[in-house]
């Protein structure tokens, strides 16, 4: 009955599905061909930051060598280059960013999760969300007019008073006699002067504590309730069933915000280009001013040439490497969290 | 004994919950802090000819041509980022089930998305303003459109990545019901998934212009800035965040003035679409 029918169907008809068929199988490759282009200039837009930094500043790692790297020499007035001072601004930054952003990222992470109201919780999160709203350039702003000179009238000379070897109120305090070389981390040339490392990291502190409690809050929420609720049941408080159920297994995925967060604070510009004080003089001091990698090129690029120019592009290629690898592992690592959660 | 250890493990956890609540407080304090430096200070240069003179005479305390090239800046990028992202998006969800490439690249994007700004823009000022400064002989060099195209790198993981999450939330049955009523594959996507997703990809959309219009760092190498009005996209184009610091590095206290009413209305228009975008994703959720 079926096949009569079928075979009832007039030729000509049996030919323009055909031919229907076909148009939609070449209409459908063609459109997957052009979704998939799209999504390859994802990966061409990484691979071509990194070669073109490369590319462009391969002058500059030729003509330096790997000297580049090791010699604090930033001279566009005799044309030598080294990458040391801005190297390590951007680290010491990012570890003073750190340094301040993981306990207080913990902190507000915890307070959303175990502690708050359950009405309180909503609004606390979506104020600390607005931090990471807020554009760069503000940070930056209000880091040069507001808190550098907080910084400079009542952080930095309680810091000297205490730590450093010629300290404002004259005073040498007992640590610096008793402690060799912490005197060299503390010392500043313009006692009065606000911007430096410690500042520069401190805003950048703020800036990406939004992404570090984000990720924290997220990935304590996904802790089973049946645990944390037989470790109360045991008699654990708050804070044991944090520290040894939350904890423990949200290990891996805390790591990778928080190195989420370091990916962010070593790229950052804006927010430090003014109060790192672009200055580079080798120091070790946290007090002391300094340049990193993203504010050189931002004070430097627009007027740099040849060999300059060239050296700023080696410059961002550096940065663009590091920042890939430490994302690379922030996302590994809270990927293995997903993976986690699915099973 | 017991009384001792009990009390020590209490006192801990209430220094151990005070802290954190301290902790949440300096977060809320340097949010309170920053807002109110921009709104207090912002106000006071607030004025009306803040949005009808140009920057070329700085006195006159002017920022319109500014706001009209991050408008145009912003356009470009969302303009050129949208298409791209949201076929990118698409293809994650839809068409890369079974090749490696597509995790990988999905992974790739994540890491686009917290990308060093200045290295993009560099990579755009390689890319663009190089070869068509060679090209035109000069005439072309720093342009609106290479600005774009750099805001557009930055706005594209995200479009990319919501488009990506909001089809995977489309029920599967959909795709079934379509797909044996017979439609080609591009029609079910472009017809029923993305429409049916539509509200979120539009979400993630206002996310990345609430994201670009904020970004200094790669404007600086790319669109350059420029003291008069400009439309024409082939010109240096000046844009609200690249004023705002070259007025903050400027010594003068009324220079600086005009960079803080900048701020705020950046600021403003930020959080503004921030707010939208998060509210119209809140009540697209609930009413799944």
């Amino acid at each position: 009955m079926h096949a009569t029918v079928s075979n009832a169907v007039p030729s000509a008809e049996r030919a323009a599905e055909a031919a229907r068929n076909a148009k939609d199988t070449r209409d459908d490759r063609i459109f997957a061909w052009i979704l998939k282009g799209c999504a390859l200039i994802v990966l061409l837009a990484l691979v071509g930051a990194a070669g073109s930094t490369l590319w462009l500043g391969s002058d500059a790692f030729h003509t330096f060598g790997f000297g580049f790297l090791t010699s604090a020499a930033w001279d566009p007035s005799n044309d030598q280059y080294g990458a040391l001072v801005p190297i390590m601004g951007t680290i010491g930054t990012a570890f003073i960013a750190l340094l301040f952003a993981v306990p207080v990222s913990f902190g507000i992470a915890l307070f959303l999760t175990e502690i708050a109201p359950q009405w309180l919780r909503g609004p606390v999160s979506s104020a600390i969300e607005l931090l990471a709203g807020i554009p760069s350039i503000i940070y930056g702003m209000w880091g040069l007019f507001i808190f550098a000179p907080f910084v400079a009238e009542h952080i930095k000379p309680w810091l000297m008073n205490n730590f450093s070897a010629d300290p404002p109120d004259g005073q040498v305090s007992w640590l610096v006699t008793h402690v060799p070389g912490i005197a060299k981390f503390f010392s500043s040339e313009y006692p009065f002067f606000g911007a430096g490392v410690l500042t520069a990291g401190l805003v950048l502190a703020v800036m990406i504590i939004p992404f570090i409690s984000s990720v924290m809050r997220e990935v304590f929420q996904t802790v089973p309730t049946r645990l944390k609720e037989s470790a109360y049941a045991l008699g654990s408080s708050t804070w044991e069933v944090v520290w040894d159920i939350v904890v423990p297994y949200t290990r891996t995925a805390v790591i990778g915000g928080v190195f989420l967060g370091l990916g962010r604070a070593l790229g950052e510009t804006m927010a430090v280009a003014f109060v790192l004080g672009n200055t580079f003089k080798f120091s070790l001091s946290f007090l002391e001013t300094s340049s990193s990698i993203a504010s050189t090129i931002a004070n430097q690029f627009g007027e740099a040439q040849g060999l300059q120019r060239s050296a700023l592009m080696a410059l961002a290629f550096l940065l663009f490497v590091v920042t890939f690898i430490v994302l690379l592992i922030a996302r590994l690592m809270l990927r293995r969290l997903a993976t986690k959660e699915g099973k | 004994m017991s009384t001792s250890l009990y009390t020590k493990r209490r006192i801990k956890n209430i220094i151990a919950m005070t802290l954190s609540m301290f902790a949440t407080a300096i977060g809320l304090l340097f949010l309170a802090w920053i807002l109110w430096e921009t709104l207090s200070q912002g106000i006071a240069g607030l004025k009306p000819q803040l949005f009808t003179k140009i920057s070329a005479y700085r006195e006159e305390g002017g920022l319109a041509n500014a706001m009209v090239g991050s408008l145009i800046l912003n356009i470009l990028g969302i303009l050129i980022a949208t298409p791209i992202g949201v076929c990118a998006g698409t293809w994650l969800a839809e068409y890369s089930l079974r090749s490696k490439l597509g995790p990988t690249i999905r992974f790739l994007n994540d890491i686009l998305l917290s990308a060093p700004s200045i290295v993009l823009g560099l990579f755009v000022y390689t890319i663009v303003v190089l070869p068509s400064k060679y090209l035109t002989d000069g005439n072309v060099t720093f342009s609106g459109l290479a600005g774009g195209i750099a805001l557009a790198l930055i706005a594209l993981p995200v479009i990319v990545r919501t488009t990506d999450e909001m089809l995977r939330l489309v029920p599967g049955t959909l795709r079934e019901a379509a797909l044996s009523l017979g439609v080609p594959q591009w029609k079910l996507t472009m017809q029923i998934l993305v429409r049916s997703a539509r509200s979120g990809i539009v979400t993630g959309i206002l996310l990345a212009l609430a994201r670009i219009s904020g970004e200094t760092a790669p404007l600086l190498f790319t669109a350059f800035g420029n003291n008069f009005m400009t439309f024409n996209p082939l010109d240096k184009m000046p844009s609200l965040p690249q004023i705002i610091y070259e007025y903050t590095k400027d010594p003068s206290p009324d220079i600086n003035v005009l960079a803080w009413a900048g701020a705020f209305v950046l600021t403003m228009f930020v959080l503004a679409l921030s707010l939208i975008a998060r509210f119209a994703f809140r009540s697209k959720v609930s009413h799944d």
